[in-house]
């Protein structure tokens, strides 16, 4: 398959009166058509930086990309004037975001939030925006939506309003949809619903899609392939099926550990102790060893390369490393073991 | 919506014949009385008395007082000559309501650019100044601005008329003693409200959508904005009229202002009920005129005071 984006050694930094946050330090990554990656991590990893960098909606300043290119179709996005990345954001590459509650505009109609972007980018008159509109709508499962694009968001609930966020992310067809956290403020019932929508319209229109995510249920439903981010960094890239069953670093396996499970043995809900490194001061070596219960001197020291384990998956462990004692995956993740 | 203003007026009527009823007992309460010339007798000032009604029961003075607003009759001045007070006012009216409106149009349009500006270019000196300005503009009394601008502009560098209403130079000075204050307010309100309004999620999906930046602007943030902003508007309005007060006194403009004042020292009864009233008049519309402002802009209200469509 071929790649849409790649994002190649990615730093972002934040200037704060504290100083510099380096959020995002070095990041790889790539989608392929078609494909669902999903990135996960705790808040602070990360994720959503690497996604606003690809939308170029990184605040600046005080943000800012240091270095590294976003390659889409071959085109660096980071060298684009701002003009043209209007061309290629709501296009090309879109976002819906994380709280359909606060993310669209009170003092609009939702059909004109939807116009919007068809008028901008497919050059329609406002009567042929109308009618696509109403059969976006449609499209995302909105019951009368002829009579819907004349109201206000008020006049939604919160998983309609979803809907609405994924039907002005799809207006123009996009090549590539960031959904940053879809379904965290959204009921679980509701949660389901969206989740099923996103995959049937993914079918549809063959779109790629970046999901950003800390519910691991969500990644196992939706995605191909998860990166995991700690600290700014990915540490660990697989298909869905190899994190989730052979998971082979330690922040991995207290993720999985750390997912409430329906009938695990043990009572009290299993997380990881400690918290996420400072970015603005960040460690010299693995970000993650510092709460590693198999950390070694050399994991504070220095920072492990990728082993490549199979063709997908990689991790940056030094447990991998041939001279590092063996250390076997903890019985609390879960999902392995019955595979 | 129609049902919403209907009611609304209602209100405002009732309100309205409260502030009279109150005026009226009030003015009974202040000391003297409009006939108090040492050259009168008393019986002399009997007779004025009876003439203008003065010794009847204050209630029925009163009903007489209401019926007459019915009629369009506000009473005879005292002190002008049994002018009728309807006469008197509509003769003044017009600088000051020309003042009030110019002042808060030149106002509200100037705060609200200054706000904008200021939340875009957040923390430049455009931004620093801005708010400088905004800051001198709340904290320098108008009439302190307007003897500033009269001594500079209107005296030392001889550019503008001091005083007087002949023509449309003569309103520039007093127009920007009272438009300093309003736009003062509103420019610090603008640039709070905006630098609010740009940090929501809303104007991150805007963008995402790749609408140019100024489009974003326009069409999504300084409506969002507005909304808080338009309910000072109100109360800013309102102090803009009191305010006229003393800025046509210090520009010797010949509108209500003065003779109002001059009535309340006269006693002269008529002419403090009416121009009261007519202030009370004004206030009551701009409230309901901000209300139904703010309903215009906010679909969230729209609907809730309209019932469902």
């Amino acid at each position: 398959m071929d790649k849409l984006l790649e994002i190649k050694d990615l730093h972002v930094s934040f200037d704060t009166y504290g100083g510099e946050v380096k959020a995002v330090r070095g990041v790889n990554l790539d989608v392929k058509k078609g494909e669902t990656l999903a990135i996960v991590g705790e808040s602070g990893s990360g994720k959503s930086v690497t996604s606003k960098a690809v939308m170029g909606l990184i605040p600046n300043p005080p943000g800012r990309i240091k270095q590294g290119e976003i390659l889409f179709n071959g085109k660096d996005l980071t060298k684009l004037s701002d003009r043209k990345m209007q061309g290629v954001r709501g296009k090309d590459i879109s976002m819906i975001f994380q709280d359909p509650m606060t993310s669209l505009n009170p003092t609009m109609t939702v059909g004109k939030q939807i116009m919007e972007g068809l008028i901008k980018h497919q050059k329609l008159s406002r009567s042929e925006a109308r009618e696509r509109t109403v059969k976006l709508l449609d499209l995302v499962g909105i019951p009368n939506p002829d009579k819907r694009v004349k109201q206000y968001p008020h006049q939604f609930s919160g998983g309609m309003r979803q809907r609405v966020v994924i039907a002005i992310a799809l207006a123009c067809n996009p090549m590539l949809l960031i959904a940053d956290e879809p379904t965290t403020a959204l009921d679980v019932t509701i949660q389901a619903q969206i989740l099923d929508l996103m995959r049937d319209l993914q079918k549809q229109m063959s779109t790629s899609i970046i999901l950003i995510t800390h519910d691991l249920g969500v990644v196992a439903n939706l995605a191909h392939r998860v990166a995991v981010m700690y600290g700014g960094k990915i540490i660990e890239t697989g298909t869905v099926d190899e994190v989730f069953y052979k998971p082979k670093h330690p922040y991995t396996w207290g993720l999985l550990s750390s997912m409430p499970k329906l009938h695990g043995k043990s009572e009290e809900l299993l997380a990881i102790p400690g918290s996420p490194p400072d970015l603005s001061n960040p460690p010299k070596g693995c970000p993650f060893a510092p709460r590693c219960p198999h950390a070694m001197q050399v994991c504070i020291e220095h920072m492990p390369d990728y082993t490549e384990l199979t063709d997908t998956q990689k991790s940056a462990c030094w447990l991998l490393d041939e001279r590092a004692p063996k250390v076997e995956p903890p019985e609390t993740i879960g999902v392995g073991g019955s595979k | 919506m129609v049902r919403y203003i209907i009611g609304r007026i209602g209100y405002l009527i009732v309100t309205f014949f409260i502030i009279a009823a109150l005026t009226f007992m009030l003015m009974q309460l202040l000391p003297g009385s409009p006939f108090n010339s040492e050259k009168l007798t008393n019986e002399q000032i009997e007779i004025l008395k009876d003439q203008y009604h003065l010794n009847d029961p204050i209630a029925k003075q009163f009903i007489n007082y209401i019926g007459g607003i019915f009629k369009g009759d506000l009473g005879v001045s005292f002190t002008y000559d049994g002018r009728p007070v309807t006469k008197l006012i509509s003769e003044r009216i017009g600088p000051s309501a020309v003042l009030g409106i110019e002042s808060t149009i030149v106002g509200t349009i100037l705060g609200l650019l200054l706000g904008i500006i200021a939340a875009l270019r957040r923390n430049t000196y455009i931004d620093y100044i801005s708010m400088i300005v905004a800051v001198l503009g709340i904290s320098i009394p108008s009439f302190v601005f307007a003897g500033l601008l009269q001594y500079f502009v209107g005296v030392k560098w001889a550019l503008l008329p001091v005083a007087f209403w002949e023509g449309p130079l003569y309103h520039v000075m007093p127009v920007i003693s009272l438009a300093v204050g309003v736009m003062a307010t509103i420019a610090r309100f603008m640039r709070t409200e905006m630098l609010e309004v740009l940090g929501q999620d809303y104007m991150t999906t805007a963008k995402a959508k790749g609408l140019s930046s100024v489009t974003v602007v326009f069409k999504h943030a300084i409506r969002n904005a507005l909304i808080p902003v338009i309910t000072i508007l109100g109360p800013l309005v309102i102090g803009l009229v009191t305010g006229t007060l003393v800025i046509e006194h210090i520009f010797a403009v010949p509108g209500l202002g003065d003779q109002f004042v001059d009535s309340i020292s006269k006693r002269d009864y008529p002419m403090i009920m009416g121009t009261t009233l007519l202030y009370s008049a004004l206030f009551l519309i701009i409230i309901l005129v901000v209300d139904l402002l703010y309903g215009i802009i906010d679909p969230r209200i729209r609907l809730a005071s309209g019932g469902k469509d």
